[in-house]
């Protein structure tokens, strides 16, 4: 077994385990944390396909942003999550068709499903490894896909910033308010002042106060 | 690298718009609120350079940019120049509202430069990715714009209504266009051109138009996805309204154009008979529902439900006529409804702007001039011949006609006659009933202004040759470039 191979194993495993726990433990904290160990886990096995670029996101967005967020609306919100799992027997016949439903769509489309021979070899062979992309001087990944959003994406990629620039105005119009009274501080100020402005020296006769 | 520069060369104006409104944003942030009327200002002269830009750039043949995705040809062009104008005069329209309910920011001439840019990419738009693209981009502006008045519970409802909906019209419309590329195979329009004609009316193609088609009909609040637009409308400030009113519509109308007629051309017969019903739908809605109005924000949603469905009489006859009928109605829909959106500003009392039906009793005697200006605007609504509302209709069932849809002319004109009950019902009130108290006079030149402009625009006697005659062959134009 190469070291890729036990890495494989490994990250696989804490990835299936650590998602089962999110669903089966009773803590709502603990599921959040189960999830980013599931996040790190799944980074672990894009790292392994030779998608470094795909790792990094999945750390910065979905465990730096989104886990994070989880974590305080779960912290936040008193949720009542033992009351939400009441009735489960209830509901257990109608949800278990549900799902028996869709497990008998799943297994009728995987009957008819057929895989291109590119795809195999995609399968195979994800991405170049860092060691070829250097030996044909192709672009790594991060590069790669630099390259496309830049020129063939360059418009819908424009077009997405516009987008989360308007999500942004929006958020700030709708919920920002200035406060009034507010004390801040204001390090300019602070070191801007001079002596003569806040030191007066005053001359008191003894035993007479001012 | 030249081809991307090429490509910026043609979207000249939406460059211009992103990064101006960019700008107008960094000056806002720096100068504050104060600067609000200035950023107003700049932003106004923003959307005419932008629209003497799409003038003058607009290519002969039309060019396909940013491998297929942005088409610049004399139909988005068309668009393009009646959504700046628009944008235009709701910022100039909105000054004295938005100064009365201390409601000046700097952010609204930001918001409606970024609406109009999303809208100019919707014209543009020749992919299924930029359509939706451009209708989010748009879309999250009007959001925001309709919930501008954050701390009036109406105008929040509105916005979270208009989003709530949106976000549900949007899933459709993208469940739509993941079942065109699937069994398209691109998301370019004129790929899934090649494809629908060579494959025929293939089911899983039909199901995705018909989602795309569903999503579309919501963003031009077409019925039977028309639910939002009365609750919207009225509870969003009133400048924003006449804004949704204008805008959006000619955009949404143009993109529905595009991507029916650019991709689909040859299964029309399978789309004619959904947008035909849409159409029915929406004139009978429009019609039926307005009767009952008493808030003349609701009656002007309704109304343009109502014409939302007259113009969609001339793409289900999809020739090149009848697309040329639908940008000639939804060019004299948008002055119509600017210039009776002025005069709903107008409307104002000490203590406010009022927005009852019953305010406007006895108009033609307290203030004469205003009462003949929205005499002269809803006879045009109502289609009154002599009127450009008149001329609109007229082209889109000559359109329709002409297709062999006789029928469907038919029943668009029964159903006008019906609709001209309740503009009317206005007219008779302003003209007839007792005067209500009369409205402030001389506190908004620039509406009094626009709502003048407008009606002298749509009253054809005097302007007959140029403006009509000029927006014929100008739609016909666009129109040609679509074939």
């Amino acid at each position: 077994m190469t070291i890729a191979a036990i890495a494989f194993w490994v990250f696989a495993i804490a990835a299936v385990a650590s998602g089962l726990m999110v669903v089966a433990s009773r803590n709502p904290v603990h599921s959040v944390l189960f999830l980013i160990t599931a996040f790190i886990s799944a980074a672990g096995l894009f790292v392994l396909m030779g998608a470094e670029y795909l790792a990094v996101l999945l750390i910065v967005v979905y465990v730096g942003a989104v886990a994070v967020l989880f974590l305080f609306v779960v912290m936040m919100l008193d949720v009542d999550f033992v009351e939400l799992k009441q009735g489960f027997l209830r509901y257990l016949p109608l949800g278990g068709a549900l799902a028996a439903v869709v497990v008998a769509e799943l297994i009728m489309v995987a009957g008819v499903w057929t895989f291109p021979d590119e795809a195999g070899l995609a399968r195979a062979h994800p991405a170049p490894t860092a060691a070829e992309t250097v030996a044909h001087g192709a672009p790594n990944n991060i590069e790669a896909l630099g390259l496309i959003l830049y020129t063939d994406y360059v418009h819908y990629f424009q077009i997405a910033g516009v987008v989360l620039l308007i999500a942004m105005i929006g958020a700030i119009i709708l919920t920002f308010r200035t406060r009034e009274g507010v004390k801040k501080q204001d390090a300019a100020r602070q070191i801007g002042r001079k002596r003569e402005e806040s030191v007066e020296v005053v001359h008191v006769k003894t035993g007479q106060g001012i | 690298m030249t081809d991307i520069m090429n490509g910026f060369s043609y979207a000249i104006p939406e460059v211009m718009l992103a990064v101006g409104a960019m700008a107008l944003l960094i000056a806002g942030v720096f100068f504050g609120d104060k600067s609000a009327k200035p950023i107003s200002l700049a932003a106004v002269l923003l959307l005419a350079a932008a629209l003497l830009a799409a003038l003058f750039i607009e290519p002969k043949q039309g060019a396909s940019l940013f491998g297929g995705a942005f088409r610049a040809d004399a139909f988005a062009t068309f668009a393009k120049i009646i959504i700046y104008a628009a944008g235009a005069f709701a910022i100039l329209m909105s000054d004295r509202y938005l100064a009365g309910e201390k409601l000046g920011r700097f952010e609204y001439p930001v918001l409606i430069v970024l609406a109009t840019f999303g809208m100019s990419l919707m014209a543009s738009a020749n992919d299924l990715i930029s359509l939706y693209m451009g209708i989010e981009t748009h879309s999250l502006a009007l959001y925001i714009l309709a919930a501008f008045n954050r701390d009036s519970r109406r105008s929040t409802e509105a916005g979270l209504k208009y989003f709530v909906l949106g976000a549900l019209s949007s899933g459709m419309l993208l469940y739509g266009a993941s079942l065109i590329y699937g069994f398209a195979g691109s998301t370019s329009f004129q790929e899934i051109a090649r494809v629908a004609s060579a494959s025929g009316a293939d089911a899983g193609l039909i199901v995705g138009l018909v989602f795309l088609i569903s999503g579309l009909a919501f963003k031009v609040s077409a019925a039977p996805f028309h639910m939002w637009a009365p609750d919207v409308y009225e509870g969003a400030p009133t400048p924003v309204t006449a804004f949704f009113a204008s805008a959006p519509k000619i955009a949404g109308m143009a993109l529905f154009v595009r991507a029916l007629v650019a991709p689909f051309p040859d299964i029309i017969d399978q789309w004619r008979p959904v947008i035909a019903a849409i159409a029915i739908a929406s004139m009978l809605i429009g019609a039926f529902s307005a009767i009952a109005q008493t808030n003349i924000k609701r009656l002007m949603a309704y109304s343009s439900i109502g014409h939302m469905g007259y113009a969609l009489i001339g793409l289900a006859a999809g020739t090149k006529e009848g697309v040329s009928a639908v940008l000639i109605y939804m060019a004299i829909y948008v002055v119509m409804t600017i210039g009776t959106f002025a005069c709903i500003l107008l409307m104002r009392r000490r203590g406010g702007l009022t927005e009852n039906i019953s305010d406007l009793a006895g108009l033609s005697r307290t203030n004469g001039p205003m009462g003949l200006v929205v005499t002269i605007l809803f006879f045009s609504l109502a289609g009154v011949p002599v009127t450009a509302g008149f001329f609109g209709k007229w082209f889109v069932f000559v359109a329709a006609v002409n297709a062999h849809m006789v029928w469907l002319a038919v029943v668009g004109a029964v159903i006008s006659v019906i609709s001209a009950y309740y503009y009317l019902r206005v007219v008779w009130i302003m003209w007839f009933n007792d005067p209500a108290p009369a409205f402030e006079r001389g506190t908004a030149p620039a509406l009094g202004f626009t709502a003048a402009l407008c009606a002298v625009l749509i009253f054809p006697i005097l302007v007959m040759p140029p403006f009509i005659g000029a927006l014929i062959v100008a739609a016909q134009n666009a129109a040609a470039a679509l074939f």
